[in-house]
């Protein structure tokens, strides 16, 4: 979600982030009612179609598809082997248009407008004792610092290589766990050094 | 003006500033002193990050203990490391963060997360993950992050230590640029040329209050 927005003017970005999420929920609900091939087929190359209306290439498209190629294939073993060609076609192309449509929603959204929709929606939640905004900002934090977190651990574990140390779990995770601290402690000063307010 | 009044801070059981009395009213106020010698907790005095353990700060009257919100919003900090305070996956995201605690309209919002861009050469990078930026541009992008909020102080501790010369450099030009008051916290003394008043420190006390042309030698001297 973090890298995937693709700034641009097309109508589906221009769609604010609430309506769109509905519309994909609803549409990925009807491709499990859904039981024919042709129809199946005809739901991606929409959402397909929809990725040329955002101004995304096919390429695009596939890049969303890469990092689970691996269950595909595994998916389509196996339903060929327990069932046959068709309903293992069905099933991966099933799988394929569920995933790019949930990616055309992250591509065509700034994660801070998606954040501004799920803090509104959980406004609901408020008499439960959820402060929506908290949950806004602790989304907005992890998907800042997720990459951080990778390059502390990067730089870490290259330390400890030139040192032989690198198949020690503890002499890794013990510098990555100190520096995750202070750079949290460092990040609430700057939060509060910026004017959050907790309460608000 | 900044008043600090007999000023006394500890972590604990230990004095990290011991009686500290000044009033600041110059519009480049340099702050240099050894590791661990205080620095950083004078700076954070400032904007109310730390309280007084006794003594009072007041930022042009504001008490920081009792006007903490306030003194927040006049006083900008800026941290060594840009990456810690740069808290949104975007850079227009993040710069808005503090914008939006202080409840600006969206359209203000817009206007002035543009206007911030254009000034520092940072336009295409609007929709940009923060953490593909070089060390630089997030160091510009974290202070644009505090100028946004208008504030009347910029209080900024060593935001150049990381950076390499080039860097360093954009940052000083921007720096002077600025129409606000500048307290900077730094170990690169080239970046005092011009100011109006350096304070020395040393093991939580003031050891020298001059213009740069008498503290940095001072100084120098000191550490030789
Ligand atoms: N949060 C803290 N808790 C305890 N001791 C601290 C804390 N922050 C700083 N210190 C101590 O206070 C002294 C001054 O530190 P600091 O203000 O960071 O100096 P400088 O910025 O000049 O390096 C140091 O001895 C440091 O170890
Ligand atoms: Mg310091």
């Amino acid at each position: 979600m973090l890298d995937l927005y693709r700034p641009g003017t097309s109508p589906l970005h221009s769609l604010s982030p609430g309506p769109k999420i509905l519309v994909m929920m609803a549409a990925g609900t009807a491709l499990f009612l859904v039981e024919s091939l042709p129809l199946v087929l005809g739901a991606l190359l929409l959402t397909l179609a929809l990725y040329r209306l955002a101004g995304l290439t096919l390429g695009d498209a596939l890049v969303q598809l890469r990092p689970l190629a691996p269950i595909f294939v595994i998916f389509l073993a196996l339903q060929y082997w327990l069932s046959g060609p068709v309903l293992a076609a069905f099933v991966v192309l099933r799988l394929a248009a569920l995933i790019l449509l949930a990616s055309l929603v992250t591509l065509t959204t700034r994660a801070s407008d998606m954040i501004d929709t799920i803090t509104r929606a959980l406004a609901l939640l408020r008499p439960l004792g959820v402060n929506p905004a908290k949950v806004g900002l602790a989304i907005s934090l992890a998907l800042r610092f997720i990459p951080v977190l990778g390059q502390i651990t990067t730089d870490v574990r290259e330390a400890q290589k030139t040192r032989g140390l690198e198949r020690s779990v503890i002499a890794t995770a013990l510098p990555v766990a100190i520096r995750t601290l202070k750079m949290a402690d460092d990040i609430a000063d700057a939060i509060e050094a910026r004017g959050y307010d907790p309460r608000a | 003006m900044i008043e600090i009044e007999t000023v006394r801070l500890a972590y604990g059981d230990r004095t990290v500033l011991h009686d500290i009395s000044l009033s600041l009213t110059e519009r480049r106020i340099g702050i240099i002193g050894a590791n661990g010698s205080g620095k950083s907790s004078f700076a954070r005095l400032l904007n109310g990050l730390v309280l007084p353990s006794s003594g009072s700060v007041r930022i042009d009257g504001l008490d920081t203990r009792a006007k903490g919100k306030e003194v927040r919003r006049k006083v900008g900090f800026v941290f060594q490391n840009p990456d810690n305070q740069i808290v949104f996956p975007t850079v227009a995201e993040d710069l808005a963060f503090g914008m939006k605690n202080l409840r600006l309209p969206k359209d203000e919002i817009a206007r002035k997360t543009d206007a911030i861009l254009a000034r520092y050469d940072l336009s295409d990078l609007r929709d940009h993950p923060a953490h593909l930026l070089s060390g630089g541009q997030k160091q510009l992008l974290a202070i644009s992050g505090v100028l946004v909020m208008d504030p009347a102080y910029l209080v900024l501790d060593e935001p150049t230590t990381l950076l390499d010369l080039r860097n360093t450099r954009r940052i000083a030009a921007a720096l002077e640029a600025l129409a606000q008051t500048v307290i900077l916290a730094t170990h690169d003394l080239d970046l005092l040329e011009g100011f109006d008043r350096v304070l020395v420190f040393d093991e939580g006390r003031i050891v020298a209050d001059d213009t740069p042309a008498a503290a940095l030698p001072f100084y120098v001297e000191r550490m030789a």
